[in-house]
Formats: structure tokens, sequence, C-alpha cells
């Protein structure tokens, strides 16, 4: 598997006339998983900022303005606190799981940030199964909230964790099959050729009616996945308390959270990626600067959390029996009428391409 | 435990959870005990205490001047109609009559009073169903009666502006400035709360035929204000018995025949334009005279027994004073609507999930203070 990262030629060729093959490789290796690690900080405390800010608009306030300019810094002095917190937890909890279970939903997360195609070959690892390994490594998080939900014996907890079972379980369903509406069109699963199929059109456009319904879908259930409002029963606040993180506290509590907000962000950029052309600018208006993929691309991603923030602000949340209703009466037929259509489209060649 | 059988497949097990005393959807110190089948909820055991203040006995120590006060402390969100209950007691055993002037002050500040408590209502309904941001579009209208408040008589939440007598000040120069300023303000802003979250879907779905309450049943649990009239049960005590100026000013009563969540969701949205069409009425011509009449200092009631009903922004309030002739009344008993409310939260909670009890229970609108005294 390639493992290379183009951006980083010159210091692979550096490393590897340095020192021995197998250690330029280790080195190169922790090299990359620095660099994704902190982007995975910072995208986790701008997200977190940027919620709040945006929940502060909606909601007639004003917002974290306190600390450092406008409040910049106010996740910084959060992060701070929570891992100066003491990590406190209940005496009859099974350990070992308790413990475990953070970082089954924080490594998922960081595994899935991986693949995506931050910009021409910004990528750590593009392999030939790109959607198939994102939809394979979102669904092992939810084992992390299972386990944080059982392992805390807490009934609180428990409950959410269920529910987080039968809201994933659902609803990985609808996402799996709305990315496989656009596989027709692309006809490879690796995410770097999906975005250069796009030169000739963005696939939303490319697949027009049916791709704007599996766009529709995939939001719809992306949210779900991610367990935020009108999704989030996991943790809903006026019936579980704080559903199954309940027994978390102070860095353990902050895994959680995180990899709450950088699900969001994943579920965003593979929208982004599937629908929107990833890094390619809108008509090619900058075709000749690549660079300016990352901004694109990050762009387009924010655009799309803003519409789940404002989800999460302004819907109540479902019961759980609607949840299940939703996805199983209508969105999951929905799907399936949706990819006949598709495939009738890409059969017929009526796509839309320039 | 108890073990039932579902499909001859699948065995479920009842078990217990514990809600509250320290939970977010009780709002405040209730705690419910739940039987619970997966999410279903089998039975509801409200158990009470935690607040308790022994206010009734208080009562029996205290002068009638004093024991205003400490209506306040019960259902402090309509805190001002509270005290007007006792006053109005007071003043009945008395045989007082109080100004023209302080019978439309007292039904313009109950008024107000009681849209600022379904205000507070409508913010947490929407946080109970998950809306978060209906809070705060709350609070911004809700801040500017608590302002008026606060410029009429000092306190923004137990406000004790009313004595047995009359009022404690007369109203601010400002008064009707700026009452007229927040009914034009909440005119506008009313819609909104429709667009947020009445009209939503998802909101409907939840709230639709939920915790149903039939009429029969309403009467039979006792209960009262919106929760009745939901159910179709006509127990305004504004129009039913109407005190101080109430028997001046037109008003429908709020009343829906379904008897859901969503029914008494509704009454409490239309006691709102309701409350302020009343306050309209009246604030253009508040009478000229005296704000208080003069009493003795030490309020000695007659012997016997006396009752008086208002209705509090959750339902009837009763005062019921037994009285031996002394500075103190010898026995003094709360009817408060809370309490009748809550006890049919088993009857309308059983059968649905834990999204549900959470949604009909705030429709309940539970002041836990009222119901523990």
């Amino acid at each position: 598997m390639n493992l290379s990262l183009s951006i980083t030629k010159n210091i692979h060729d550096w490393l590897f006339n340095m020192m021995p093959e197998t250690l330029a490789s280790l080195v190169e290796m922790t090299l990359i998983a620095l660099i994704y690690l902190t982007i995975f900080a910072v995208i986790g405390l701008f997200l977190v900022l940027l919620e709040r800010k945006v929940a502060a608009w909606f909601q007639l306030r004003i917002g974290p303005n306190r600390v450092g300019y406008h409040g910049i810094l106010q996740t910084m002095a959060d992060a701070l606190k929570l891992v100066s917190k003491e990590l406190t937890g209940t005496v009859n909890a099974d350990k070992f799981l308790y413990n475990l279970a953070p970082y089954f939903v924080i490594i998922t997360a960081l595994m899935a940030l991986a693949v995506l195609p931050f910009s021409l070959e910004f990528q750590a690892f593009d392999i030939n199964i790109g959607i198939f390994f994102l939809i394979a490594i979102s669904s092992i998080g939810v084992i992390g909230i299972l386990l944080a939900g059982w392992s805390s014996n807490n009934k609180f907890a428990l409950i959410g964790a269920m529910r987080s079972g039968v809201q994933t379980i659902s609803y990985e369903l609808s996402v799996g099959l709305s990315l496989l509406t656009m596989i027709l069109i692309t006809g490879t699963l690796q995410l770097s050729e999906i975005v250069e199929v796009q030169r000739n059109g963005w696939l939303i456009v490319q697949g027009h009616i049916p791709a704007v319904f599996a766009f529709m879908i995939y939001m719809i259930s992306g949210t779900a996945e991610t367990n935020r409002a009108p999704f989030d029963l996991v943790e809903a606040e006026s019936e579980l308390g704080a559903g199954f993180h309940t027994e978390y506290s102070g860095m353990k509590f902050a895994y959680f959270f995180l990899a709450e907000f950088v699900n969001m962000f994943i579920i965003a950029s593979i929208a982004t990626t599937i629908f929107f052309g990833a890094w390619l600018s809108p008509f090619g208006i900058t075709e000749s600067l690549p660079w300016l993929g990352v901004f694109w691309f990050l762009g387009k991603t924010l655009i799309l959390m803003f519409l789940m923030m404002w989800f999460r602000w302004t819907f109540p949340r479902l019961r759980i029996d609607q949840l299940l209703t939703l996805e199983w009466k209508y969105l999951l037929p929905l799907n399936l009428m949706n990819i006949v259509l598709m495939a009738l489209i890409v059969w017929l060649n009526l796509t839309i391409q320039f | 435990m108890e073990t039932t059988t579902i499909n001859n497949n699948f065995k479920s097990e009842e078990y217990f959870i514990n809600m509250g005393p320290q939970h977010p959807a009780t709002h405040g110190v209730l705690r419910l005990l739940l039987t619970i089948d997966g999410e279903t909820i089998k039975k509801v055991e409200p158990d009470l205490g935690y607040i308790h203040r022994s206010i009734e006995k208080m009562c029996e120590r205290d002068s009638y001047q004093q024991i205003v006060h400490l209506t306040d402390r019960m259902d402090y969100l309509s805190s001002n109609i509270n005290n007007e209950a006792v006053c109005l007691a007071v003043e009945n055993a008395l045989q007082i009559e109080v100004p023209e002037r302080v019978k439309v002050i007292r039904t313009i500040i109950g008024e107000l009073t009681r849209i600022a408590s379904h205000n507070l209502w409508w913010g947490v309904m929407g946080m109970d169903v998950g809306a978060l941001t209906t809070y705060f579009y709350a609070f911004r209208d809700r801040e500017m009666i608590n302002d008026i408040f606060e410029e009429t008589c000092g306190a923004r939440l137990t406000m004790n502006y009313n004595i047995p007598g009359g009022l404690m000040f007369d109203i601010h120069p400002n008064f009707v400035k700026r009452v007229k300023e927040f009914i034009t303000h909440f005119k506008t802003k009313l819609p909104e709360y429709d667009t947020l979250l009445t009209n939503n879907v998802i909101f409907q779905k939840r709230m639709r035929g939920v915790g149903m309450l039939s009429k029969e049943d309403a009467i039979s649990y006792g209960a009262s204000g919106p929760v009745g009239r939901g159910s179709g049960y006509s127990c305004d005590v504004r129009k039913l018995h109407p005190y101080s100026a109430l028997d001046k000013v037109t008003f429908n009563e709020a009343l829906r025949t379904e008897g859901d969540s969503f029914a008494r969701y509704e009454v409490r949205i239309q006691e709102m334009w309701e409350s302020m069409a009343i306050v309209e009425q009246l604030i253009d011509n508040i009478p000229e005279g005296d704000y208080q009449v003069e009493t003795n200092a030490v309020i000695k009631l007659p012997k016997g027994e006396f009752y008086q009903k208002v209705e509090t922004a959750r339902g009837e309030l009763g005062v019921y004073i037994i009285s031996t002739g002394t500075k103190n009344p010898y026995r003094l008993k709360f009817r408060s609507p809370g309490f009748s409310n809550l006890s049919l939260l088993n009857h309308i909670a059983v059968g649905g999930k834990i999204g549900d009890l959470v949604a009909s229970m705030a429709t309940l609108d539970l002041v836990i203070p009222d119901i523990d005294r």
C-alpha cells in the first residue's frame, strides 16, 4: 500500500537517503501521525468554538468573548481545564472497558481522517477502497459508545448506549446506500479518482435529480451517525442527563466530545468529496493554483458543517420510534428507488457533463 | 421482577430507574421512580419532599402581612398572583373594599406575571423536546416584563407587591409607557414562537396524540389551569369567579378538546394572547385614587373559615383560612394547582416512551416548590 505523502516528497527522499529503509519508514509514519494528530486537535478545538459562536448567533447571544480576541482561545482554556481535571469513575464500573471506550471513539475518528483528500496529493492514505474504508471505520466508532454505556454501570448510560447502537446500525444503511448511489457514476471507490471524475462537473450536478436526493438522504443520516440534534437521543440531555458519557470526566469526556466534532467534520468532508468536488474549485477558477485546494475543501466542508449546526440549533429531538420509522419506512425505500433511478440514468447516459 | 413475553420469542424485563431529584427534565427537585420496559414507561411514581419548607405550618406562626411573603416562594413564577390570593382572602374576611386603582393594577400585574410564566414555560418546553434555541427567545421577552416589575417594586421574581388592603407602593411613572412598549414588542415576537417551534414537523409529531387526558379524567384528578382546559374542561377561575378587575374586561377562555400535549401547549400560547388583550384593555385607563386603604397594624381576622381562589399561570390556587379571631390563622391550607396536575402524570405517561414522559411532563408546567410547600 502506498503510505507516502507526495507533498512531503522531498522529506521522504531525504529520510530514505539518511537512514536504513525500515527506520526511515518508521520515522515517516510517526511524522505523518503527528501531523494528523495536530490537524485532529485543531479541527476539534476550532469546531467547538465555531459551534458555540454559531449557537450564540442563533440564540441572540454573543457567545464566548472573554479569553483571547473575541474568545478565540476559549476552547484552548477549556481543553486545559479538562486535561488538568481529576479522572473520576464509578466503583462498580468494568475498569478495563471503561478506560478503553474513549480510545475506540477517538482512534476511529482519527483513522477516517487519514483517507480524506484535503488537496491534490494531500492525502495520507489513498487506498483503492476509500469509501468502503470510511464506512467500515465509522461503524467501529459506535463500539466505543456501546462499551462506554455498558461498562460505566449506569442505567442512563446504558439506555443511551443502546439507543446509539440502534441508531447507528439503522442509519449506516442510508449512509452507505446514498454513497453507493454516487459510486454508480464514478465507477471507483478510490477517493482521489472520485475527485478526478468531478473535473467534468461536481457529482451533484452530474447526477442531477437522484444526486440531490442522495445528498439530502446523506445529510440526514450523516447527522444521525454523528449523534447530533435532531438525532441526539444518545445524549438527550432532558431525558438521560448526559447519556452514554454520564460517568466520564476530564480528558476521557473530552475524547468523546472531540470525537463528536471530528466526526461531524468527517461526515461533512465525505459529502464535500462525493458531491461537491472535494478540493476542486467551482468552474475551475483556480485551476492554476493547486495549493488553493485546501482552501476550497475546507470552505465547502465549513458550509456543510454550518448546515449541520443549523439543524442542531433549530430542530427539536425525535423520539426513538420516530427515529426508526424515519429510517426504515422512509429513507431506506427512497434510497433503494434512488439507486435504481441513478442506475438508469447512468445506463442511458443522462448524466450532465461539462 | 415481572417478566413479560413479547411475540413468544423475546423476553423483556422491567427495571427501575430514578429520574431525579437532580435531573434536567424535572425542573427542580422532583424525584420520579420509573418502571421501564426497554424504553416504554410502565409506571411513574412521583416522590416529593425534597424542597418541603413547611410553609403552611409557618403561616400559623406569622401575621397576615407576613404570610403574603411566604406565598412568593411557592409558585415563584406566578408569585404576584399568589400574593393576590392571600390578600383577597384577608380583604374579603375583613370586608375591606380596595380602591378601583388597586384592582386594575393588580389585574395588569397579574396578567403580566402570567405572560412571563408562560414565556419561561415555553422556553423550557422547547428544551425538553430538544430545541435549545427557544429558551433564549423566551427570555428575551420575559426580561422586559421583569424589568417593568423591577422598576415598579424593586424585585424581579418574588415581588411582594400586594399587601392586605392594597399595594405596597404606587406604580412607577414609567409603568404605563413600558407596558405599552412591551405589548407592541411582544405582539411581533409571539408569532416567532410559532415559526420556531409550534409549526415544526418534529415538534408536532412529538406532541400530538401524546399524553392523552380525557375531560372526565381531568375533572376526577382535579386538574386545573391550562392542563384542564387542554382537555376541554372549562375551569378558568377568572371567568367563573372573577376577582379584582377581571369582571370589567372581555377575553376568551383558551379551550381545546383534544386533551393531548399539543392541546395543552396551544392553550398556553393562546393564553398569552388573551393576557395581552386584558392588559391592553386596562392599561389606558388606570383610575386615579389611593393605592391602598388603611388597615390596622395588627390584622385580626374574625372567627370563621374563609376561602379565596385565583387563577395562577398553572391553574387554580385556593387559600383556605381558619381563623379563631387572633392575629395568626389557626390553620391555613393552600390548594396548589401543581400538586393535582402532578398526580395525573402516571395516568398520561404510562405506555409512552421516555421521550414522551419528558414532553408530557413539560406540558404540565410543574413548579416543584408549588407542589412541595
